[in-house]
């Protein structure tokens, strides 16, 4: 099992599941981050952490223990 | 009321309802309808409500909330439309307390505002999909809405092409491409606006139909606990939204790096990134610093020659006293920071506008949160370097309230210029000419250390908030990178002088009882003598050094300084200095350096004045003052010891970095957390948090053979 945060910066992905608390994960959904959706990872911040990516053609910041409750393919 | 809303009490539903309907008949009679306007924060919301209100409008605070409510009359064609402008939002599943608000306002259970007719949607043609999700849940509240189509102009340059008219077949509602700067679809949209209150209309909503949660009398509104349903609903809404996107839009070719994904190339680049972020919050530092210098002075004066008038065309007495030393000396000293907060507040409305500050959040949020802080408090804490009461303002950008809390608790320990004048005194009196090592001035290497032990303590501070009383899980950092855009002029002038309109009225209000409260406790009980007072200077603030303003001269001077001295001495705060002796005793002050102290839980710049008034070296002295150094330095105790030691100096530089001496601050608290309680701990932990530094300064000094 792949997280986002696993994958390599300009990697792409399709969400598979959201885990995680559920206002963080309604969060992210809410944000169009759910199952089925391509997913690209853009760029981390400069210490490592948050990341960037980009989803349904817009950009989304969250940390790397946000993306860890995404499960990518 | 159909069947959204179904598990809210019938009764009082019905009883709304009513009331509803008896409102909308009388506002069809006046021809007024209720519009609010909703849309995703960056969709251009800011600059559609500002076209279309005009300078018409009205900013206020929901009941009991600091979530702002923006209103406006919006002129259609034969009527009027009150305009209210929701804050910007992702969502309304009610897990924040902007979406609450929102969530209110759309049921009509707002005090004094009924349920709107209509909804005004900004949807960002550039951001269709997740804009659209915030439609559909609008729509679950069965209320007409119209789709304000923005950006319609980037789009196009994105190669996107949004067909609006296959978008409004398929979501069943007006769609009108807007672009709000250039006035362009405004008539078409006020057309549209009127027709739906009009025809009243409500679509029918596909994905509630497909789902299998939306059984007959089966409950549709969401709770926590209900998140496998909340979660099916999410899927629902975009799976349709995914279907309608494929339909309306269409990809002229795939779009390759857009201006935003290049400038983010150098503007958030790993090495680079960071140090055009130094360089662009040095340039807004040192701006608001340089520019608001000269207004602020001029203000300072300002002020000064309103309390003179005064003075001298008053007749002498508790009245002329209470204007010019109570309320023209106290709230002038607060106006006296308006320019400051005009200049600060322009540069985050541009740097908000723009697209930035999502940015520097981005950049800075890893060490933020080694804290437990949001790396959006990164700004609030800076702009607190000018002054606390700005960046406290600015902490609204922080949605959790916890963080924005811990945000506020720990502002005021970042050295404000208000500090600047006590420090500048205190080395002034013992600590020029000294240099370490030869080279390294003792001033400057102290000045430094101050606001180290500042910046030292706000991080404790927030680390201990955020492990006990504001415990609270790592603040999820699930943030939008917006677009960059130019920042629309009209949309950044109004923000600012909004917030400095509210931050006159809000501040004012507190601030005016408190200076009465505090000229009265060194104006009270009178001495006989009732004509002194009659030449102080009547301005608080002290900041320009070496800039000594109309003193007034010769001997009868100090003989009224002499005066004032004695009535301090007598005076409730002079008492009051007395009282609380024994407990700065262990702090190497005297009582009055008490009444000093006392007096500047004001501002603290007020030590400087109060200082001279009790050293009877007159009022009117700057920090810089020769004469007051002088008298500092020659101050004795009944043993003829020196009052003031260089260890002294240090102790009170201490005290002063870490007490919260400052009512405008605890003014600004106050409306921002809404919350006397929360002020109140704030004074008291700061200020025990002072007692305690000061207290081993000057113990540990003694103890090392200093003082």
């Amino acid at each position: 099992m792949t997280t986002l945060a696993e994958l390599a910066v300009g990697a792409e992905a399709k969400v598979i599941r959201v885990t995680g608390t559920s206002a963080v994960s309604r969060r992210l959904m809410e944000m169009g981050v759910i199952p089925g959706v391509s997913v690209k990872i853009v760029k981390t911040a400069p210490f490592g952490d948050p990341i960037q990516i980009r989803v349904r053609g817009y950009s989304l910041a969250m940390r790397k223990s946000e993306a860890r409750t995404i499960e990518v393919s | 009321m159909k069947t959204v809303l179904k598990n809210a009490e019938t009764s009082n539903e019905v009883a709304v309802a009513v009331k509803e309907n008896k409102r909308a008949d009388e506002n069809a009679e006046k021809k007024q309808i209720i519009v609010a306007l909703a849309g995703n924060p960056n969709a251009g919301k800011t600059t559609l409500f500002n076209v279309l209100t005009g300078l018409k409008q009205k900013v206020a605070n929901y009941p009991g909330v600091t979530v702002e409510r923006k209103e406006g009359i919006w002129k259609l064609d034969d009527t009027a439309a009150r305009l209210i402008d929701l804050p910007g939002l992702y969502s309304l599943d009610v897990t924040s307390l902007d979406e609450q608000i929102a969530s209110e306002v759309l049921t009509g259970k707002v005090f004094d505002l009924p349920k709107p007719d209509v909804v005004v949607a900004a949807v960002d043609a550039t951001n269709l999909e997740r804009n659209l999700y915030l439609v559909t849940q609008i729509l679950e509240y069965n209320i007409p809405v119209v789709i304000a189509l923005t950006m319609f102009d980037a789009a196009e340059k994105q190669s996107l092409a949004v067909n609006s008219k296959k978008l409004s077949e398929l979501l069943q509602i007006p769609v009108v491409p807007v672009i709000a700067k250039q006035k362009q679809g405004i008539n078409e949209l006020s057309a549209a606006v009127v027709k739906a209150a009009r025809e009243k209309k409500t679509p029918v909503l596909p994905w509630l139909a497909d789902a299998d949660f939306n059984e007959e009398g089966e409950e549709i509104h969401l709770s926590l606990s209900e998140n496998a349903a909340a979660n099916k609903k999410i899927f629902a809404r975009y799976n349709f939204i995914s279907d309608v996107y494929q339909e309306s839009v269409e990809h002229k070719h795939t779009s390759e790096r857009n201006v935003s994904d290049k400038i983010d190339g150098i503007l958030t680049h790993k090495f680079f990134g960071l140090i055009i972020l130094v360089a662009i919050l040095l340039l807004v530092f040192q701006t608001i610093f340089s520019w608001a210098n000269v207004p602020m002075d001029l203000l300072d004066q300002g002020f000064g020659a309103l309390g003179d008038f005064v003075r001298t065309s008053l007749p002498a007495g508790i009245l002329n006293d209470l204007i010019v030393d109570g309320i023209i000396a106290g709230v002038g000293g607060v106006l006296v920071f308006l320019p400051q907060i005009l200049l600060l507040f322009l540069f985050l409305s541009i740097l908000e506008d723009s697209g930035y500050m999502a940015r520097a959040a981005f950049l800075l949020d890893k060490l933020m949160s080694r804290v437990g802080l949001h790396g959006k408090a990164f700004l609030p804490l800076l702009s607190s370097f000018a002054c606390a009461i700005p960046g406290i303002m600015a902490t609204r950008t922080i949605e959790n309230p916890k963080d924005r809390l811990a945000t506020i608790l720990i502002a005021p320990f970042m050295s404000c210029s208000a500090r600047l004048p006590v420090y500048t005194l205190m080395i002034g009196a013992f600590f020029t000419g000294q240099t370490i090592f030869g080279f390294l001035s003792v001033g400057a290497v102290l000045m430094l250390a101050m606001y180290a032990l500042g910046i030292i303590v706000a991080i404790i501070a927030a680390f201990v908030l955020k492990r006990t009383i504001l415990k609270s899980p790592p603040p999820p950092f699930v943030m939008e990178l917006p677009p960059y855009r130019l920042p629309n002029v009209r949309t950044v002038l109004q923000n600012m002088f909004t917030r400095a309109g509210l931050f006159l009225k809000r501040a004012g209000t507190v601030i005016l009882a408190i200076s009465i409260i505090l000229w009265a406790l060194t104006y009270f009980p009178r001495n006989a003598s009732p004509t002194i007072n009659k030449n102080q200077q009547s301005s608080v603030t002290e900041r320009a050094p070496g800039e000594a303003s109309g003193a007034p001269n010769g001997e009868m001077a100090t003989e009224l300084v002499a005066e004032d001295s004695a009535q301090l001495q007598n005076s409730f705060a002079g008492q009051l200095g007395h009282f609380i002796e024994p407990v700065i005793q262990p702090l190497g002050f005297d009582w009055k350096i008490g009444v000093a102290l006392i007096a500047s839980f004001a501002a603290r710049e007020v030590l400087v004045s109060t200082l001279s008034i009790i050293y009877n070296v007159g009022k009117d002295e700057t920090e810089e003052s020769e004469t007051l150094i002088s008298a500092i330095q020659a101050e004795k105790r009944a043993d003829g010891t020196p009052v003031w030691t260089p260890l002294t100096a240090l102790t009170l530089m201490v005290f002063f970095v870490l007490a919260m001496q400052c009512m405008s601050t605890v003014a600004v608290v106050r409306r921002e957390t809404n919350s006397w309680s929360w002020t109140l701990f704030m004074v008291a932990y700061m200020t025990a948090l002072a007692y305690f530094a000061a207290f081993l300064t000057y113990q540990g000094g003694k103890l090392f053979g200093f003082g």
